[in-house]
């Protein structure tokens, strides 16, 4: 029989847009250590992430999606005679931990020894993560009916302008920690939320995304109004004969492009020869103008500062006046490339060592309207979309515009454009940077969530048009 | 676990729902990867969990969780008809479901080998032969190989009166062999690219590819990539082997006619749709030879699109895509199909797993097989580019313009293959490259291939689609534009 205090609990996390609240600190610490008094292996390492979402669809001016989800994934990785393996389950009762464990001991015992396994990381060697504040219970408390409300009125904000609004506005928590049989314990929560709507008028269509950690930073209003006011000033589509232009990307173009460097910096890809920075490190790769950081400190990143194997993050300088000099390191690619440790590392055991997930680009002193203001003839990219790599060493990326992408013609927006394909090279395009306006966090499709300026580039490379 | 998705639909519909269905989910998956000679990854998961949708106050909620308990599952109920309701705050009409009749029933696809019960050592084995073999040519720099299974346990039940139990085993493996030299970064893979080859079968179709036996040439090839020729740029006959014309399929066809891009409902993210509704039965797709269906049965073959009933309760259907090159079907759910005045639904409704709702995915989306053997076809093409497994994929979010390049060419002439060239690729508008297909081979040479990472959705899920084609042919292409300088 259900006691009053159940149903008080049921009532409110059926309420509640994200359910229960994500776990703390102590409950996520007490599932790992169950799990390392059980285990017999050699080390023992308990990587956990709880995560409550929802998500509101809309489509056609109406909501047609609406989700939520609660999870708990409690990970074990056993090392056992040199040799490690990996076991996943999403319950927490003491069978199934036991289950778990024995299985990523069992794993780990029917392989080959692996002469690069580390001992796992020690508290000692690496000090413990910078706490980040990412929570905001603003964001974790927020309801379906409070983002029903938000996407009702916008709906009926896009029929009153004949427009077909589609898009998203989601909230949720996610926390996760990784501690082993060493003394390393990490613990990081962060809430999120997004909004983004395509607001479409015909012919023609505009886009506006963002995503920050605290939903209050988010004004679905003024995406909305960005969104429709695209829509509306590219009705009536022109076409124009591809070809080598000048481009102006929005920051949201500039992320689904130059995001695709980020694997390119792990010190793996290099070792491997898969990396576009293959005998390019310490070379005039880009332009002078730029510079890139891996940083998760930034105010206007998100995610843990510590990496899959509990290892603080470093703020780490990747390119500095166009020249790529350092890359990010997890522990053991380190070793094995004499160099050292970054914190960026992923969960272990895998094929692809590390990777950068924070990316900052510097902008600089122009904005949106005076690259427009200082462009004789050119294009506007609100996004792009479907990008993929064509030559991974000279790192061409092939997509289509999308959603906004104007002529811009003796200084001002003349007309929208009907949507392009481009095949351009990465490292050429950050060659061509002639002006940037500010870094703000950027939110594609393509790529994680960047800090990245809006850039005019020369000579981008459209090759080929579509039929709208 | 029917008791789980029970307790979850009466809750719904005490607490107001005119409408519910619920799945509980068991999920066991196997993961392995070599790189150069050591392993890569090695893991297993296991995930349970429900996820319940409900229709109330004529709107549509959601929800899930992995908290199985009857507090949990209650919670979890009541929580998707507090999200319906609020749905309904931006309601203009009611939903409404095309009918279908309740089915209790039980389903498991065939396999000869549960892939969790082989020893992880001969799977590893099993890699690390194709993976040495590979490094022993000269000029591979990196040797990747993998292996991926997973077994699907799902139990549905809806407040219509369904109740059906379906055991899902799929597997796949794949080699890579790159190589790196001067300016260029080149690969092959077998037996296809980004993961190889899945299907809806057990460990048989792991041993069937032969890895070992085939990494020497994958391997070769990838090097001697390097002084091969440049695909010359061009409008050219092209003719495609089977794998990179299923991601052809996949990408022109599959994707637009899914019906929810059709009407909208994925404009913000995946796309919309050239096939407007009025295309259907008028449009020309293609040329007369082509015939396309989606078909989930089993009798198509073990697609990962194959099953015996969608996420909808809805049987496994197969349904004319195009028809002597006329487009002649959508694929559908039961709302779509109602509100576009169809009788049933397509049956191709499905989520990734318990936490993501279930909507349109492709199911096997195949093209008919023709007449004749690749050998033919080359033989009576006097001047062409064959092109062989997919490297990069690219289509308008209307699915019109595509490119796409692949691994490997060869350039022929005369009837013969006369050179390797490298960096090839091509691209179109997808009517028009279907309307230039001039001859498709036969059943012998027909594969259906599995998409195992088809992601659509917000948030995003991962879907495995099918895809059935044997080689063929098509004039007037443009060849070469990614490279153009």
């Amino acid at each position: 029989m259900k006691t009053r205090g159940t149903m008080r609990r049921a009532r409110r996390a059926a309420e509640s847009a994200a359910g229960d609240m994500v776990p703390s600190q102590g409950e996520l610490r007490r599932i790992a250590e169950r799990i390392l008094r059980l285990s017999e292996a050699d080390e023992t390492e308990v990587t956990i992430e709880a995560e409550s979402d929802a998500l509101t669809r809309f489509a056609n001016n109406t909501i047609h999606q609406n989700v939520a989800e609660e999870r708990l994934d409690i990970s074990v990785r056993a090392v056992v005679d040199g040799r490690t393996a990996r076991a996943t389950t999403n319950k927490s009762d003491d069978e199934s931990l036991r289950r778990a464990t024995a299985a990523a001991v069992e794993l780990a015992r029917h392989q080959p020894k692996n002469p690069g396994l580390l001992p796992m990381a020690g508290p000692a060697g690496h000090g413990a993560a910078k706490q980040i504040e990412r929570y905001f219970e603003s964001t974790a408390a927020a309801t379906p009916a409070d983002r029903a409300r938000v996407v009702a009125a916008l709906c009926k904000e896009a029929q009153r302008g004949k427009h077909t609004a589609a898009g998203v506005f989601s909230t949720g928590a996610h926390a996760m920690a990784v501690a082993n049989s060493r003394g390393v314990f990490a613990y990081h929560a962060q809430t999120r939320a997004q909004f983004s709507i395509t607001a479409m008028d015909g012919d023609s269509s505009g886009w506006a995304k963002a995503t920050s950690t605290d939903v209050r930073g988010i004004e679905p209003e003024v995406l909305a109004r960005r969104a429709m006011e695209k829509a509306e000033r590219s009705r009536q589509p022109r076409e124009i004969t591809p070809g080598r232009m000048t481009v102006i990307l929005e920051p949201a173009a500039v992320l689904d492009l130059a995001g695709f460097l980020f694997y390119d910096f792990a010190g793996t890809a290099v070792g491997d020869n898969r990396s576009c920075f293959n005998n390019r490190l310490h070379k005039s790769v880009f332009g002078k103008n730029i510079e890139m950081w891996d940083d998760v400190y930034h105010p206007l990143q998100s995610g843990a500062p510590f990496d899959g194997e509990g290892v603080p993050r470093e703020r780490v300088r990747l390119v500095e006046s166009g020249v790529p000099k350092r890359l990010v390191y997890s522990r053991a690619t380190a070793k094995k490339m004499k160099a050292k440790p970054t914190g960026h590392g992923l969960p272990l055991p895998n094929e692809w060592g590390e990777a950068p997930l924070n990316l900052v680009m510097e902008g600089g002193e122009s904005s949106l309207e005076k690259m427009i203001a200082s462009t004789e003839r050119g294009v506007l990219l609100t996004r792009v979309w479907y990008v993929r790599e064509v030559d991974p060493y000279e790192k061409v990326l092939t997509g289509m515009t999308r959603d906004g992408t104007f002529l811009v013609e003796g200084g001002k927006i003349a007309a929208g454009l009907k949507n392009m394909r481009f095949n351009e090279s990465v490292l050429e395009m950050l060659s061509k940077v002639e002006e940037m306006g500010p870094a703000v966090r950027a939110s594609g499709e393509e790529a994680f969530d960047m800090v990245v300026p809006a850039m005019k580039v020369r000579d981008f490379h459209f090759t080929e048009m579509t039929k709208f | 676990m029917f008791d789980i998705a029970t307790t979850a639909i009466e809750t719904a519909r005490r607490r107001g729902a005119t409408y519910a269905d619920a799945r509980v989910m068991d999920i066991r998956a196997r993961e392995l990867s070599t790189k150069n000679g050591e392993v890569g990854t090695l893991n297993e998961a296991e995930s349970l969990g429900l996820g319940i949708r409900v229709i109330a106050a004529g709107a549509w909620g959601f929800a899930s969780t992995d908290r199985l308990t009857r507090e949990g599952v209650s919670a979890c109920a009541a929580r998707a008809v507090a999200i319906a309701k609020a749905s309904a705050l931006a309601k203009l009409k009611d939903v409404v479901l095309a009918p279908e009749a309740p089915v209790v029933d039980t389903w498991q696809n065939p396999y000869i080998k549960d892939p969790f019960r082989i020893p992880v050592e001969q799977q590893l084995d099993l890699l690390l032969a194709a993976d040495g073999a590979m490094r022993r040519v000269k000029g591979v720099t990196l040797a990747e190989t993998s292996m991926a299974f997973r077994r699907i346990e799902q139990f549905y039940v809806s407040t219509e009166g369904s109740r059906i139990h379906q055991v899902k085993m799929q597997s796949g493996a794949g080699i890579v062999a790159t190589s790196f030299a001067g300016d260029e970064i080149q690969k092959r893979s077998y037996p296809n690219s980004f993961g190889g080859q899945h299907t809806l079968q057990g460990y048989e179709l792991v041993e069937s590819f032969d890895l070992a036996g085939h990494a020497p040439r994958v391997a070769e090839e990838a090097v001697a990539l390097h002084s091969a020729a440049q695909c010359p740029e061009g409008t050219r006959t092209l003719l495609l082997e089977s794998g990179q014309l299923g991601l052809q399929i996949h990408e022109s066809v599959g994707h637009p006619i899914e019906l929810d891009r059709v009407l909208g409902m994925e404009a913000n993210y995946a796309g919309m749709s050239f096939l407007t509704l009025e295309k259907l039965r008028t449009l020309r797709y293609g040329s007369e030879i082509v015939n396309v269906v989606a078909d989930a049965r089993l009798a198509h073959g073990p697609g990962l699109g194959t099953f015996g009933y969608d996420d909808e309760g809805v049987p496994a259907k197969c349904t004319p895509i195009i028809t002597n090159g006329l487009f002649t079907g959508y694929l559908s759910s039961r709302e779509t199909a109602a509100l576009i005045g169809e009788k049933q639904s397509g049956g191709t409704v499905r989520g990734e797993s318990w936490n993501r709702l279930p909507m349109i995915r492709m199911t096997n989306v195949s093209l008919l097989p023709g007449k004749g053997t690749s050998a033919d076809l080359v033989a009576s093409t006097d001047d062409g580019i064959w092109m062989e497994t997919n490297r990069s994929w690219s289509i308008d979010d209307h699915r019109y313009h595509f490119q796409f390049s692949t691994e490997i060419a060869w350039e022929i002439k005369g009837g013969k293959k006369v050179r390797m060239l490298k960096n090839p690729s091509y691209s179109g508008i997808t009517t028009e490259f279907w309307n230039s297909c001039d001859a498709i081979c036969g059943p012998e040479e027909w594969k259906l291939w599995g998409t195992p990472n088809c992601g659509k959705g917000q948030p995003q899920q991962v879907m495995g689609t099918g895809h059935g084609a044997s080689p063929a042919r098509f004039r007037n292409v443009k060849i070469g534009a990614a490279f153009a300088k």
